[in-house]
């Protein structure tokens, strides 16, 4: 097995609300380089929280309440993230591990050019790189998700959803980082670019040897490019293994429910009947009423 | 009974043709898919069917009218044509409960309604996307509830004006993949309900065939195969529909290899 980047130990943040939430759950992971971790599990059981967790960007009410990060180096180093200063993890952040964020399309700024935005994230990281190789890189960049890089000049609006994304996805490969996390990274693209951009992401993993979290509820879209999957649910991780292993033999219950959930395209309907309304369906997703403060 | 008709719609961007000559009909009962590639101008049919947007050239009719462009024609358009889009996040006001979120749109629509009859309808009508308790889910602000659940209030809030013609933009592209399938049946179900025409945009090709009656394929602007979600599927004709219908997950396939 290839050498260890980062080691996830025993990890566990609270919502400080009352009642707390206890949204990740004693979660231990090691991530090994040019490994594709696929994170999948249904809304609301942790997944971006143990995200924001990892890269430490947890606002509050969010609390790591125990556990450690440590980040292993090319050269043996270890880094406990737990111990390093806001400036350091800053710079650590986008260049030895970058984020896609969950809706990150959406976050881009609306008054600000692709270019300008895309631009900092070198002016920032690489301040001694020059002007014109910033903008030779950034159009590279662009085109290596499929989007032409005469868009640099365009404002968000001015693209389409998938185009915007792409973009947050072409940022987050910009420094070459070690370990990308990408957060539900492709859910407004169709298939054929979806697959450009894991080819692309695959392509720079042998080439520069970084690893993937991928994190996202399309199990079958998972089980296609990962390596291992953990399924998580309640915060806590009930699954982890090889994706052919997950896939022939899943051991726990809501695995085997989650891989039934899925209408084929060639095959029948299933239980996907229009026009009669399932109830159980909508029964996943009930409103929960015990929660309400009095 | 509405019907809603494209045709020949063109819009131009800077330089970019986004939509290309594009012509479909809406029909009461109905459900048309519209697939296609990222950027290939799904999202602004949807805006011009809207009328966010005017097109370069084209036109639509409602009901065989060419529509209004102001005045009380145009509310009436506003009314009968509503919409769902993907993000349920950003489509609804943190700030404000779900109560006002279905009021708005309600009192907008029938201004003489007493305050206790907007109230009725708007617990009705998250009876009907199936939000129970209603008068509990109505007092509460969309970030107190899931994504599933805040899709459902965004379909209340188009039902409220009564419409003929839904248009959703990838209205669940942003949702768990069990609750993805549970919004979608209701959404059909509401449909046969309500008799609605529905426009929906997806890049999703599995759920497109099992949730409509046809499915356009567009590709750079253009319509480029049209028919039932079964043949389009299972006997796809354009090379890009075929592109599309390979590369949809198959974990078969690669676990295979
Ligand atoms: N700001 C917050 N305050 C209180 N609770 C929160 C907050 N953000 C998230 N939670 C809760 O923490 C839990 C985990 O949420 P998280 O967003 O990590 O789930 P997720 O697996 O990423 O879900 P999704 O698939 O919908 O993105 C949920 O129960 C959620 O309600
Ligand atoms: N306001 C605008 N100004 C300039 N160009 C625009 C504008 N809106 C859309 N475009 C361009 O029109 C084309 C079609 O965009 P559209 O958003 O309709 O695509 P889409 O099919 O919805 O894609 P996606 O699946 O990624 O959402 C794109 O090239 C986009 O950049
Ligand atoms: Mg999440
Ligand atoms: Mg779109």
């Amino acid at each position: 097995m290839s050498r260890p980047v980062l080691t996830i130990e025993d990890f566990s943040v609270d919502y400080l609300i009352e009642p707390p939430v206890h949204a990740v759950r004693d979660v231990s992971l090691t991530l090994h380089s040019g490994e594709v971790l696929g994170l999948a599990g249904e809304s609301g059981c942790g997944k971006s929280t143990l995200a924001y967790g990892i890269v430490r960007l947890l606002k509050p009410p969010a609390s790591i309440v125990g556990g450690r990060v440590v980040f292993h180096d090319r050269d043996g180093g270890d880094t406990d993230w737990n111990r390093l200063g806001p400036e350091q993890l800053r710079a650590a952040r986008w260049d030895t591990i970058s984020m896609v964020f969950q809706g990150a399309m959406n976050s881009l700024n609306p008054v600000i050019s692709i270019r300008d935005q895309f631009e900092d994230v070198f002016v920032t990281h690489r301040p001694r790189m020059s002007r014109r190789e910033r903008r030779q890189r950034c159009g590279d960049l662009l085109e290596r998700v499929g989007v032409d890089r005469n868009r640099l000049k365009s404002y968000p609006h001015e693209l389409s959803g998938g185009m915007r994304q792409r973009v947050m996805i072409a940022m987050a490969m910009a420094l070459e980082p070690q370990i990308m996390i990408m957060d539900e990274p492709t859910t407004a693209l169709d298939v054929v670019v979806q697959r450009e951009i894991l080819r692309e992401i695959s392509r720079l993993r042998d080439e520069l040897g970084f690893a993937v979290v991928f994190i996202t509820h399309d199990l079958p879209l998972l089980l296609e490019i990962s390596d291992r999957i953990a399924v998580m649910r309640d915060g806590a991780i009930v699954e982890l293994g090889a994706a052919k292993e997950l896939y022939t033999n899943p051991r726990h219950d809501y695995t085997r429910q989650l891989l039934a959930s899925f209408p084929s395209l060639t095959g029948d309907r299933g239980s996907f009947v229009r026009g009669a309304l399932d109830d159980r369906l909508l029964a996943l997703d009930a409103v929960d009423v015990a929660e309400e403060n009095p | 009974m509405t019907v809603l008709e494209a045709r020949g719609l063109i819009k131009d961007y800077r330089g970019i043709r986004a939509v290309d000559d594009v012509s479909l009909t809406l029909e009461h009962g109905r459900t048309v898919a519209l697939v296609g590639q990222s950027g290939s101008g799904k999202s602004t049919m949807a805006r011009l069917l809207l009328q966010l947007e005017r097109p370069t050239s084209g036109e639509i009719l409602l009901d065989g009218e060419p529509v209004a462009r102001r005045g009380k024609r145009l509310t009436l358009y506003r009314r009968t044509v509503q919409m769902v889009f993907q993000d349920p996040f950003a489509s609804l006001n943190p700030y404000h409960d779900v109560e006002h979120h279905l009021a708005r749109p309600i009192r907008l629509h029938n201004p003489k309604m007493s305050a206790d009859d907007v109230h009725r309808r708007v617990l009705h009508l998250l009876e009907r996307v199936r939000l129970t308790p209603a008068a509990h889910v109505a007092r509460r602000r969309p970030h107190e509830l899931s994504g599933g659940q805040r899709q459902r209030v965004a379909i209340a809030r188009a039902l409220a004006p009564e419409p003929g013609v839904l248009i959703a933009d990838e209205p669940v592209s942003m949702l768990d993949v069990s609750i993805r399938l549970g919004v979608l049946n209701l959404l059909a179900t509401l449909q046969r309900e309500e008799d609605l025409g529905v426009l929906y945009i997806t890049h999703d090709l599995a759920t497109a065939r099992h949730f409509s009656d046809d499915i356009l394929v567009m590709y750079r602007g253009k319509i480029v195969e049209r028919g039932p979600a079964d043949s389009v599927i299972l006997d796809p004709q354009h090379d890009y529909t075929k592109t599309l219908a390979d590369a949809a997950p198959n974990p078969d396939r690669r676990l295979a290899r």
